[in-house]
């Protein structure tokens, strides 16, 4: 059986072109996928002998793991539900209402990746468009702290640079493709220029661009410590207020930086600065399949994006203080949750510690080093393999994920909602 | 052996991302996580040659990691997300949530085959 326009959730493309080969359940090709995709594909369909659910490493059915689970966070005092980026909206928004009936903390794995770019455009606003604009009007691109060759593969190919348009009628030769990084990546090779910056002096650069789009005159000093000379900056901002439609594509190595929501805010100030000279777009690099719905499913239910607190009834953000690196770092949260995604592999080796240290559930569709250490590991089917679902692609656009292969594992929405059931009547919500 | 200084900065690369779905466990992320690429001007300064096993140390940690030359600034390195960075990267947001994942300040040294 040929599966025509599968989507691949593994990175923030979501590519929906992906041409997918059953035979006897299980996924035998996988055409039009990156290196990535192909990966995510593979893996994720191969049958898998772990138990549904095992408390403290030993196999226990889902009952039985289900009720352990819920023991824990319902007697927690400060539970924490975290990650979420590699799931459906769908298991998202059940996980929302889980933190809030247990009175706890929901963080995503946007803190450690765009929480700067949502703070940012919190305080600025967000000049955006859609990857399909992008693909059609955009004559200009910027990659700046973003290596899309190695992180995004598919995301020059399909979207940003190669693709012909409806105003972009010979593709790669009708776009400038700038790249502003801190060393040269694989990317390098696939743009017109490179400029190289200083490392830390993203906010100054960006800063001085803004300042020649509004006007200002620089001297040679005025630049100097970006690492840029003042021809390389008159030229980038030359080039953003003379394009047709230009689009900046923010990659963490402005939010990673020290500055971080300072950086993004530059960038974001800058694009709105070039809207009074021509039409120009920021979009977030999103790393995580499903990282971008994270942010709209909490958004839209609870009004912030990530690092939500329940403890008084009703949501509060405030990163630094409700966010996961700081909650595990600090030792406050006394049980956490971990859905579709494996902290105690990316996050600081203090905050994993924490999380071996404490009643941890992970619920993931394979092993991970989250589930290794979790007191009680789910283990749940992969939406977009085994069922459907849906995911926002990183110009906020949501995607329809079809089921291709079955499986005797229930799926992360399934899991989360038994517990929430088990959570409600021990709290006697 | 005496410790350089370096800044290292940490990101995603084609294998590591790979290896998130083929497992963590497996030797290929293993090793694609513990590559630290680097200025071969700041290897020989450093008494490193291609290949050597070195030990990053912040205030916070240590990780061993295999020296590569690379396309890359005087000064800095790069290293792909994983185990070893992790325990390199600090626990301060200073109130944004995110850790200084890039941009740290680290010393290097040559790990001695008979001192590992």
């Amino acid at each position: 059986m040929q599966v025509d326009h599968a989507v691949c959730a593994f990175c923030g493309c979501d590519c929906d072109d992906i041409r997918v080969t059953v035979e006897d359940d299980r996924i035998t090709q996988v055409r039009n996928a990156c290196v990535l995709g192909k990966a995510w594909f593979m893996n994720h369909s191969q049958p898998s002998d772990l138990p549904v659910a095992r408390i403290a490493g030993s196999p226990v059915s889902l009952d039985e793991g289900v009720e352990e689970a819920a023991r824990c966070l319902a007697g927690s005092r400060y539970p924490l539900v975290y990650g979420l980026s590699s799931t459906s909206c769908e298991a998202q928004r059940t996980a929302v209402a889980l933190a809030e009936v247990l009175g706890g903390c929901i963080d995503c794995c946007t803190s450690v990746c765009h929480g700067p770019s949502g703070m940012a455009l919190q305080g600025v606003g967000e000049p955006t468009c859609t990857l399909g604009e992008v693909k059609n009007r955009a004559d200009l691109i910027i990659y700046w702290g973003s290596n899309p060759g190695e992180s995004h593969p598919r995301h020059m190919v399909r979207y940003a640079v190669m693709p012909k348009g409806m105003f972009i009628p010979r593709g790669r030769k009708d776009r400038t493709v700038v790249l502003v990084d801190v060393r040269r990546t694989a990317s390098a090779a696939a743009v017109d220029m490179f400029l190289q910056i200083k490392p830390g002096k993203d906010f100054e650069a960006l800063w001085v661009l803004q300042a020649i789009v509004r006007g200002q005159k620089l001297d040679k000093t005025s630049v100097e410590e970006t690492g840029l000379t003042l021809e390389q900056v008159n030229w980038l901002a030359d080039k953003m207020m003379h394009c047709k439609f230009g689009v900046l594509f923010a990659g963490q190595g402005l939010t990673q930086t020290r500055g971080k929501h300072f950086n993004t805010s530059a960038a974001f100030l800058l694009v709105r600065a070039l809207h009074q000279h021509t039409k120009f777009a920021i979009i977030p690099m999103r790393g995580h399949g499903n990282v971008t719905g994270v942010d709209n499913v909490l958004g839209w239910q609870t009004g912030y994006p990530f690092g939500v607190n329940f403890s008084l009834g009703y949501p509060r953000f405030n990163p630094g203080e409700f966010t996961v690196v700081d909650l595990c770092c600090r030792n406050e949260v006394d049980a956490a949750i971990v859905v579709a995604a494996d902290p105690v592999a990316t996050l600081p080796a203090r905050a994993a510690r924490h999380l071996a240290a404490i009643p941890t559930i992970a619920v993931d569709t394979h092993e991970s080093k989250t589930t290794k250490i979790a007191h009680v590991a789910f283990t749940t089917c992969t939406v977009g393999i085994h069922v459907e679902g849906t995911v926002y692609r990183m110009d906020n656009i949501p995607i329809l994920l079809r089921k291709i292969l079955s499986s005797p594992y229930p799926s992360d929405q399934e899991v989360i909602s038994r517990l929430l059931t088990r959570v409600k009547e021990l709290k006697a919500c | 052996m005496a410790k350089f200084k370096l800044m290292l900065i940490t990101g995603r690369s084609t294998k590591q991302g790979a290896g998130i779905s083929s497992g963590k466990e497996y030797r290929d992320y293993e090793e694609a996580t513990r590559i630290l690429d680097m200025n071969p001007v700041d290897m020989e300064r450093s008494g490193l040659r291609d290949g050597d096993t070195a030990r990053i140390t912040t205030g916070l940690g240590s990780a061993d990691v295999t020296c590569r030359v690379a396309d890359i600034p005087e000064g800095l390195a790069f290293i792909a997300f994983g185990p070893a960075c992790n325990n390199l990267v600090g626990d301060e947001t200073y109130a944004s949530g995110m850790p200084d994942s890039k941009h740290l300040q680290v010393e290097i040294a040559r790990v001695i085959p008979e001192s590992r």
